[in-house]
C-alpha cells in the first residue's frame, strides 16, 4: 500500500539530489538562447533606429510612438491615433479567429470521428491526422499555392465539371490565407478535442438520450460543455500560431492581406529596415500571446477547482 | 516451536517522517531468524514503509535497523543484504525471465557460469525452468509473480522482503500462492518479512503477525494470539469480526477482570489492562450461542443466511447491536424475528480491551 | 437505432479533413512527375524534375543547402535529445523541488513564444554579442528550439516507467550508474529514440528562424525552396518538395513505430 507523503515512489532523496542538477544545461541552453534574446528583444524596442539597419544605444519612445500616434505627414499636426499598425493586427487577429474557427467546425468532428473508433484503428487515423503536420510547412504552403492558382488543378478541374466558366480568384485573397492558416494548424485543433473526447464517458450521452435528449440537444447540453476544455486547448493552439504566421499570408495572401508576420519581417530586410520599431511589434504580439495564455491558465485553474 | 531464538532484524525506534507527515512513530521490533513475520494493517499505517526502511528505498528520519547485529540504516539498498519482491514485481521487462534471475548475481560480481547455473536452480524452485528465455511480457501473472519471488531469492539474501506480493494475484492462484510461500520459507530458511493488508493471508502463513496503524505497532503475536487475545479495540476489530460491548468494570488486576454486562450480569474475563470504568468488551460472533438461561438477553433484528452459518443480529435492552454467528445445523430452528433471546457467552469467549 | 457515439455528418466531414490536408501533397507530388516544362499543362509521366534535382542548373545550390540542413538537423537534433534526456531526467526523478514548475515552462517556452518573436529577439541579440550570422547561429537556434520537440515524447516514456523498476536494481546490488545504464536507460531508449526523430524533423522543417539568422549566402533547404518560390513555382520544386515529403514521412512513420514497440513491454 502507498505509504502516505509525496510519492515515494520516486526515488529516495540522495537520487533526487543527483538528477537534479541535469536541468543546468536546459536552463543555461534556453536560458541563454531564448529568455536573454528576449530581453534584449524588449530594451531594443527602446532604442533609437539608425539607417544602416541596427540601433543606436539612445533610450527612445519612438518605435512605440511609431506605432500607435500620428502626427501627419510632416510632424507638426496635433497627436492622432495611428490606424495603419493597429489595424494591420486587428486584421490578423480576425484572420487568425476565422481560421481557429474553420478548423474547430471541421476538427471537432474529426476529432469525435476518430475517437468514437474501435481501439484497434484509432491510432492509424490519428496517425493519418498527424503525418502533415510533420510534412514541412513551407511545402505545404507551397502546395496549397499551387493548388489554388488562377489555372491550378482545383480551378481547371472546377472549369472542365462545367461549375465555374471562369477560374475563380483564391489567391491573394484573405480566404486564401484562412485557408492557409486552417491547413497549417488543422492537427493541432484534431488532437487536443481527440484527447478529451477519448476521456469522456459515453454513459452521458445515454443518460441524456435516455432523459429524452436528441442526439443534438445531446451533443449542446452534454458533449460540449464536458470536453469544453479540449476545445479551448485545441482553440489557443491554432491561434496563437495563427497570429504570428508568416508563410501563409507571404505565399497566399497579396498586398491586402498583410499580416503581423510580414510587417515584422520588413524591418528586418534591408537597409529599410527599422529595428526597434520590429522589436516593439514583436512584442507587442508577445504581449497579445502572453494575454491569451494567460487567460487561458487562469480558465483552466478556475476549471480544476 | 523448536526454532532458535536469534534475532534476524532489530528495530529500534524507527522514525519515518515526509515533511508534517510522520508515517512510523517510533517501532521496534525484533524479528527471529528464520520467521515468517508479517506486518499487517490498514493502508497508511506504514507498513510499506517500514518495509522500505529496511530495503534502504527510504531514508529513516531516526532510529536503528540491526541486520545479525549490524546497524545498516543508514547504507545504500546495494549495500544492505536483503531482497525485495515488490507489488508489481518490477521485472526488468527488456531482459529474458533468466537475466532478471541472474541480475542480482552480476552486479554482486558471480561469474557468468556460477549465476547462470544458480539462477537455473532457482527457477527449477519455482517451477518455472522452460520459461528461463521468454520476456516477463510473455509470462502470466502467477508466473511473473515466482520470477518476481526467483530473483529476489537468487542472491541467497539473509533476509526476504515481501510487499503485498500476492495482492494482484486472483483468488485461487493467491491461495495456492500461500501454501508455496511458506513452504519456499520452510525449504530455503530464509526470515521473510511479509507486508498485507489481508489478514487471512497473514493468519495462515505468519509464525508471528505485527499489526499496525497509524504508524505505530499494535500487538505482536502469533495468529493465535491476535486473534483469541486481541488487546485494544483497533486489533479486535481489524482481525476477524467482533462486537465490542462497552461495559462496567468493576475490578481489574491486569489479567483478569470483573464486569458488569449491560442487563446486569457479572463475569470474570481475561483483561489487557488493568483499569476500572467503563471499556470495551471484545466478544467473537461464533463464541455465544443462545440459551435458555444465558448472561445476555436481547432481540432479534435480523437473520442472515450465509451458508454454512446463520448470522443473528440482535439488540440488547441498552440498545447495544450484537452479532452471533450459528452453525447452520439441521435441527436448530432460527429465532424469528422480534423473538427475545438468552445469550450464552462461552468461557473465555469476552477479552476486556485496553481502550 | 446507431449509438450515442454516432452522429450523422461527421464521416464525411472527417473525409473532408484528410482530403484537406492531403489534397495539395497528392497533387505537387502527381505534378513532380510532368514531363512538361508547364506547370500547368499535363505532358506525361516522367522522372526528368527529378533528373534536374541532381544534375540541373541549380542542383549544386539546392545540394549545398541540403547539406546544411541535414548537418544541422543531426548536430541540432542530437544536441537538442541529450539536453532533453538531462532534463527529463530531473523532471521527472527529482521529486518535487523549488523552480520545477519555473523549469517546465522554460522548457517549454520555445512552443510558446510565436516563432516570429524567436527569430527576432535570436536575430537581435547575435547582432548584439556580435556574432556573425551563419551556419553557427542557425545551430545554435536550432538547438533551442528542438529542445521541447525532443523533450516531449522522453518525459511521457519516462513518466510510464515505475520507480520501482530502478529500485529493484538497487536491492539487486547495483550501484545508481548500474541502475541507470543496465535498466533506466534501455527502457526509456524508444522515447529517446523518437524525441530524437521529432527533433530532427523540426529542424529540416524551420524556414522562419532560419531566415532571420542565417545571414548572406547562406541557405538551408527551406530557405533556398522559399527564394525559389518567390520567382514562381517551377517543377523541379515540386521535386524537390516530394522527396523532402518522402522523408518526413519515413521518419515520422519510424518514429510511430519505435514507440509503438515500446509501449507493448510495460
Amino acid at each position: 500500500m502507498a505509504a502516505p507523503g509525496p510519492q515515494p515512489q520516486t526515488g529516495d532523496a540522495a537520487y533526487r539530489g543527483i538528477v537534479r542538477p541535469l536541468l543546468l544545461p536546459t536552463w543555461a541552453v534556453i536560458g541563454i538562447l531564448m529568455v536573454l534574446p528576449v530581453a534584449l528583444m524588449a530594451v531594443y524596442s527602446f532604442l533609437t533606429k539608425e539607417f544602416r539597419g541596427g540601433v543606436e544605444w539612445d533610450f527612445t519612445l519612438a518605435a512605440y510612438d511609431q506605432f500607435f500616434v500620428t502626427r501627419g505627414l510632416f510632424g507638426d499636426e496635433p497627436p492622432q491615433i495611428e490606424w495603419t499598425y493597429i489595424s494591420i493586427f486587428w486584421r490578423s487577429i480576425w484572420q487568425a479567429a476565422l481560421a481557429t474557427l474553420l478548423c474547430l467546425l471541421i476538427g471537432f468532428p474529426t476529432a469525435w470521428f476518430i475517437a468514437t473508433r474501435p481501439a484497434k484503428t484509432r491510432g492509424i487515423w490519428l496517425f493519418l491526422i498527424t503525418i502533415p503536420y510533420w510534412v514541412n510547412l513551407l511545402i505545404r504552403t507551397v502546395s496549397l499555392r499551387f493548388l489554388l492558382r488562377d489555372q491550378g488543378p482545383l480551378n481547371e478541374g472546377l472549369i472542365d465539371l462545367g461549375l465555374i466558366s471562369e477560374p475563380l480568384q483564391i489567391i491573394n485573397t484573405n480566404l486564401a490565407v484562412q485557408l492557409g492558416l486552417f491547413y497549417s494548424y488543422l492537427p493541432f485543433m484534431v488532437l487536443p478535442i481527440y484527447a478529451a473526447v477519448e476521456r469522456y464517458n459515453f454513459a452521458l450521452s445515454e443518460a441524456a438520450a435516455d432523459l429524452y435528449a436528441s442526439r443534438w440537444a445531446t451533443l449542446r447540453e452534454i458533449v460540449l460543455p464536458v470536453v469544453k476544455p479540449g476545445i479551448i486547448a485545441g482553440c489557443i493552439l491554432v491561434f496563437v500560431p495563427s497570429l504570428g504566421a508568416f508563410l501563409a499570408p507571404d505565399l497566399l495572401g497579396g498586398a491586402k492581406t498583410f499580416m503581423i508576420g510580414s510587417l515584422i519581417d520588413e524591418q528586418f530586410k534591408g537597409s529599410q529596415g527599422n529595428w526597434p520599431f520590429g522589436a516593439a511589434v514583436a512584442m507587442i504580439l508577445m504581449s497579445l500571446v502572453l494575454i491569451v495564455l494567460l487567460l487561458y491558465a487562469r480558465a483552466q485553474t478556475r476549471g480544476a477547482r | 516451536m523448536n526454532r532458535q531464538m536469534s534475532t534476524a532484524v532489530d528495530i529500534r525506534d524507527a522514525v519515518k517522517t515526509y515533511g508534517q507527515v510522520t508515517a512510523l512513530q517510533g517501532v521496534s521490533l525484533n524479528i527471529a531468524d528464520n520467521e515468517f513475520f508479517t506486518l499487517l494493517g490498514p493502508s497508511g499505517c506504514g507498513k510499506t514503509t517500514l518495509l522500505r526502511l529496511i530495503a534502504g528505498f527510504e531514508e529513516i528520519t531516526a532510529g536503528q535497523i540491526l541486520l545479525f547485529g549490524q546497524d545498516i540504516a543508514r547504507l545504500e539498498p546495494n549495500h544492505r543484504p536483503v531482497n525485495t519482491v515488490f507489488q508489481n514485481y518490477a521485472l526488468f521487462p527488456h531482459m529474458s525471465v533468466l537475466d532478471n534471475v541472474a541480475f542480482g548475481l552480476k552486479m554482486k560480481g558471480v561469474d557468468l557460469p556460477s549465476r547462470q547455473k544458480r539462477a537455473g536452480q532457482v527457477l527449477e524452485m519455482v517451477h518455472l525452468s522452460q520459461f528461463a528465455d521468454r520476456l516477463p511480457a510473455q509470462l502470466s501473472g502467477g508466473q511473473q509473480q515466482r520470477v518476481a519471488l526467483a530473483r529476489a531469492l537468487a542472491p541467497e539474501p539473509k533476509v526476504l522482503l515481501l510487499d503485498e506480493p500476492l495482492s494482484a494475484l486472483d483468488l485461487k492462484l493467491r491461495q495456492a500462492m500461500r501454501v508455496e510461500l511458506k513452504q519456499l520459507q520452510e525449504d530455503t530458511g530464509i526470515t521473510f518479512i511479509f507486508v498485507t493488508h489481508d489478514q487471512e493471508e497473514a493468519l495462515t502463513m505468519s509464525d508471528r503477525i505485527a499489526v499496525m496503524s497509524n504508524g505505530t505497532v499494535q500487538q505482536i503475536g502469533t495468529a493465535r494470539d491476535i486473534y483469541e487475545a486481541p488487546v485494544n479495540r483497533f486489533v479486535a476489530d481489524f482481525i476477524g469480526e467482533t462486537n465490542l460491548l462497552q461495559v462496567d468494570v468493576e475490578a481489574n488486576s491486569e489479567d483478569i477482570a470483573i464486569v458488569i454486562l449491560p442487563g446486569g450480569h457479572r463475569i470474570t474475563c481475561p483483561s489487557a489492562s488493568s483499569k476500572t470504568g467503563k471499556h470495551h468488551l471484545s466478544i467473537r460472533p461464533e463464541r455465544v450461542t443462545i440459551a435458555d438461561t444465558g448472561n445476555l438477553s436481547a432481540t432479534v433484528d435480523r437473520v442472515v443466511y450465509l451458508g454454512t452459518d446463520l448470522q443473528v443480529i440482535a439488540h440488547l435492552d441498552d440498545s447495544q447491536t450484537v452479532t452471533i454467528r450459528l452453525q447452520n445445523a439441521a435441527r436448530t430452528a432460527p429465532p424469528a424475528l422480534g423473538q427475545r433471546i438468552s445469550l450464552q457467552l462461552e468461557e473465555g469467549a469476552a477479552r476486556l480491551l485496553a481502550d | 437505432m446507431k449509438g450515442v457515439r454516432h452522429y450523422p455528418g461527421f464521416l464525411p466531414l472527417t473525409i473532408l479533413c484528410l482530403i484537406v490536408l492531403y489534397a495539395p501533397l497528392a497533387v505537387v507530388a502527381v505534378y513532380s512527375f510532368n514531363a512538361s516544362t508547364s506547370i500547368t499543362q499535363w505532358g506525361g509521366f516522367s522522372l526528368r524534375w527529378y533528373a534536374d534535382v541532381f544534375t540541373g542548373a541549380e542542383a549544386e545550390r539546392f545540394g549545398q543547402a541540403a547539406w546544411n540542413s541535414l548537418t544541422i538537423a543531426l548536430i541540432a537534433a542530437t544536441t537538442a535529445t541529450a539536453i532533453a534526456t538531462a532534463a527529463a531526467l530531473a523532471m521527472i526523478r527529482g521529486g518535487p523541488f523549488r523552480g520545477r514548475q519555473a523549469s517546465f515552462a522554460l522548457i517549454n517556452l520555445p512552443l510558446m513564444v510565436p516563432e516570429i518573436v524567436i527569430a527576432v529577439a535570436t536575430l537581435i541579440f547575435f547582432s548584439t554579442i556580435g556574432l556573425t550570422t551563419g551556419y553557427l547561429t542557425i545551430l545554435l537556434a536550432h538547438i533551442t528550439f528542438c529542445i521541447p520537440f525532443a523533450y516531449l515524447p522522453i518525459a511521457a516514456r519516462l513518466e510510464g516507467i515505475e520507480g520501482t523498476y530502478e529500485q529493484a536494481a538497487r536491492d539487486l546490488y547495483a550501484t545508481r550508474a548500474q541502475a541507470f545504464r543496465l535498466i533506466l536507460l534501455p527502457l526509456m531508449m524508444p522515447g529517446v529514440i523518437s524525441g530524437w526523430l521529432l527533433a530532427f524533423i523540426i529542424s529540416l522543417d524551420d524556414f522562419i528562424i532560419t531566415n532571420f539568422v542565417k545571414g548572406a549566402g547562406m541557405e538551408t533547404l527551406p530557405t533556398a525552396i522559399f527564394g525559389s518560390v518567390k520567382q514562381g513555382i517551377k517543377p523541379n520544386i515540386m521535386a524537390i518538395s516530394t522527396l523532402m515529403l518522402l522523408v518526413s514521412v519515413l521518419f515520422v512513420t519510424a518514429a510511430y513505430l519505435i514507440n509503438r514497440k515500446g509501449q507493448k513491454t510495460p
